[in-house]
């Protein structure tokens, strides 16, 4: 296990005051909130902020972190001493952080674990004897929209065991994705979330949908994008191309005097639905290198033959 | 392990939510549901709170209004104001990247 730095995390010095802390608290938990940030790591960021910000806000723990953490560097094997913790009551105290579970093994080490159930059942709001909604991602192909598919998925879930320890629990599922699904939405499994309290029914699971990056396709909403590479003499003089769709080939026809950066929409061939999508094809000309003899032979041909001046309108 | 296959329902913009469809969904209670529709962050159909239909992506909406309050602080109207940020935001990235797709090369 590694030591953790919380300081460093928080980027503040060993002795910022609780203010200083809070400070840098809320100002990277918006920089790095899942929901705002776009970068890719923000959501590993934004826990272990929060993690550090679980330790060294409340005065007791940061007390015994400090205490234990004077010789430690970041990333260093580390196992906690016996009794390290003695003289601080902190377990079981306020907790008011994100799940449990999300903490590293090292905070776990250091503070235990098991305290985030009583939050979790004082967050529902009102008792209620219905099982807790569940919420994952499940990440999918673009091919997937299009065509419906069936696909796996290992969910971990926190659980109480028969002795009160939160333990982590897999299981499997099998989901059915259906045809024209987009980024964002979700698709609700009822009953598949948490079971419900006596009699009630269990709560639902929803996953939400996430497109993995294509190699070659865009997407934005039901419509998909698409580059297409053109040669100069396809540009100008007009072509039927053969262009990848994720149904399959299609014959596209590409305008004499096409330039880079046309869009042509071929109508409903993007994400299937009420109404379907658009697939946009972007073409893009792209130039053969001058690199034979006979290759530079056409290009002094074309600069001898051809009068054309592209900077005409700079005035040059 | 033999596995059935499980047979979900889209949440699109099609579907329609009522307000303790949406309290399950975000562990949260009516109240906090209700001060969303009246902060306009959320907007049902119907004129009745008991008859509120909400959009699918109202549950987007709601559980990224939780996450904001709970791990931000922010207050509701404060909570409105990033949502409807957000929504241009990604209005803007997207069309932002249909440029730059047009312009490398």
């Amino acid at each position: 296990m590694d030591f953790k730095d919380y300081y460093k995390i928080m980027g503040v010095e060993k002795d910022a005051s609780q203010d200083e802390i809070k400070r840098a608290y809320r100002k990277l938990a918006r920089k790095y909130h899942p929901d705002v940030s776009k970068e890719a790591d923000a959501e590993i960021h934004f826990k272990e902020v929060g993690e550090a910000y679980e330790a060294l806000k409340d005065p007791e723990k940061r007390a015994a972190y400090d205490q234990l953490g004077a010789n430690w560097k970041a990333g260093q094997d580390f196992n906690p001493p016996p009794d390290w913790d003695a003289g601080f009551e902190f377990n079981g105290a306020g907790y008011t952080g994100g799940d449990a579970s999300d903490y590293s093994d090292f905070f776990e080490s250091l503070f235990g674990r098991g305290f985030g159930s009583a939050q979790a059942q004082h967050q529902r709001g009102g008792y209620t004897a219905h099982g807790e909604d569940h919420h994952a991602k499940i990440l999918i192909e673009l091919e997937d929209a299009y065509h419906g598919a069936t696909r796996g998925i290992t969910l971990q879930s926190p659980e109480l065991d028969n002795n009160g320890h939160v333990i982590t629990k897999q299981r499997s599922l099998n989901v059915k994705i259906p045809k024209g699904v987009k980024q964002g939405q979700r698709i609700r499994l009822t009953g598949q979330g948490s079971a419900g309290i006596g009699n009630a029914p269990a709560g639902d699971l929803y996953l939400e949908i996430e497109f993995k990056s294509h190699s070659i396709y865009r997407v934005d909403g039901h419509d998909v994008y698409l580059d297409l590479p053109v040669t100069p003499w396809e540009a100008a003089l007009g072509a039927t191309i053969k262009v990848p769709t994720p149904n399959g080939p299609v014959d596209l026809k590409v305008a004499e005097g096409t330039i880079t950066g046309r869009k042509l929409r071929l109508k409903a061939r993007g994400i299937p639905g009420k109404p379907a999508g658009d697939l946009y094809v972007v073409t893009q000309i792209t130039l053969p290198r001058a690199d034979s003899d006979a290759a530079k032979e056409l290009y002094r041909k074309m600069e001898q033959e051809l009068t054309y001046n592209p900077r005409s309108k700079l005035g040059v | 392990m033999t596995q059935q296959t499980l047979n979900g329902i889209l949440i699109d913009e099609q579907t329609e939510l009522s307000l303790n469809d949406l309290c399950k969904a975000c562990s949260s209670s009516a109240e906090w549901i209700i001060e969303l529709v009246e902060e306009g962050a959320l907007e049902p159909i119907g004129y009745i709170q008991t008859q509120w239909r909400f959009s699918g992506n109202s549950l987007q909406r709601a559980r990224t209004a939780m996450r904001l309050q709970r791990d931000l602080g922010i207050n509701l109207s404060g909570i409105a104001l990033a949502l409807d940020l957000l929504d241009k935001i990604e209005t803007l990235e997207s069309r932002l990247s249909q440029f730059e797709m047009s312009d490398n090369n």
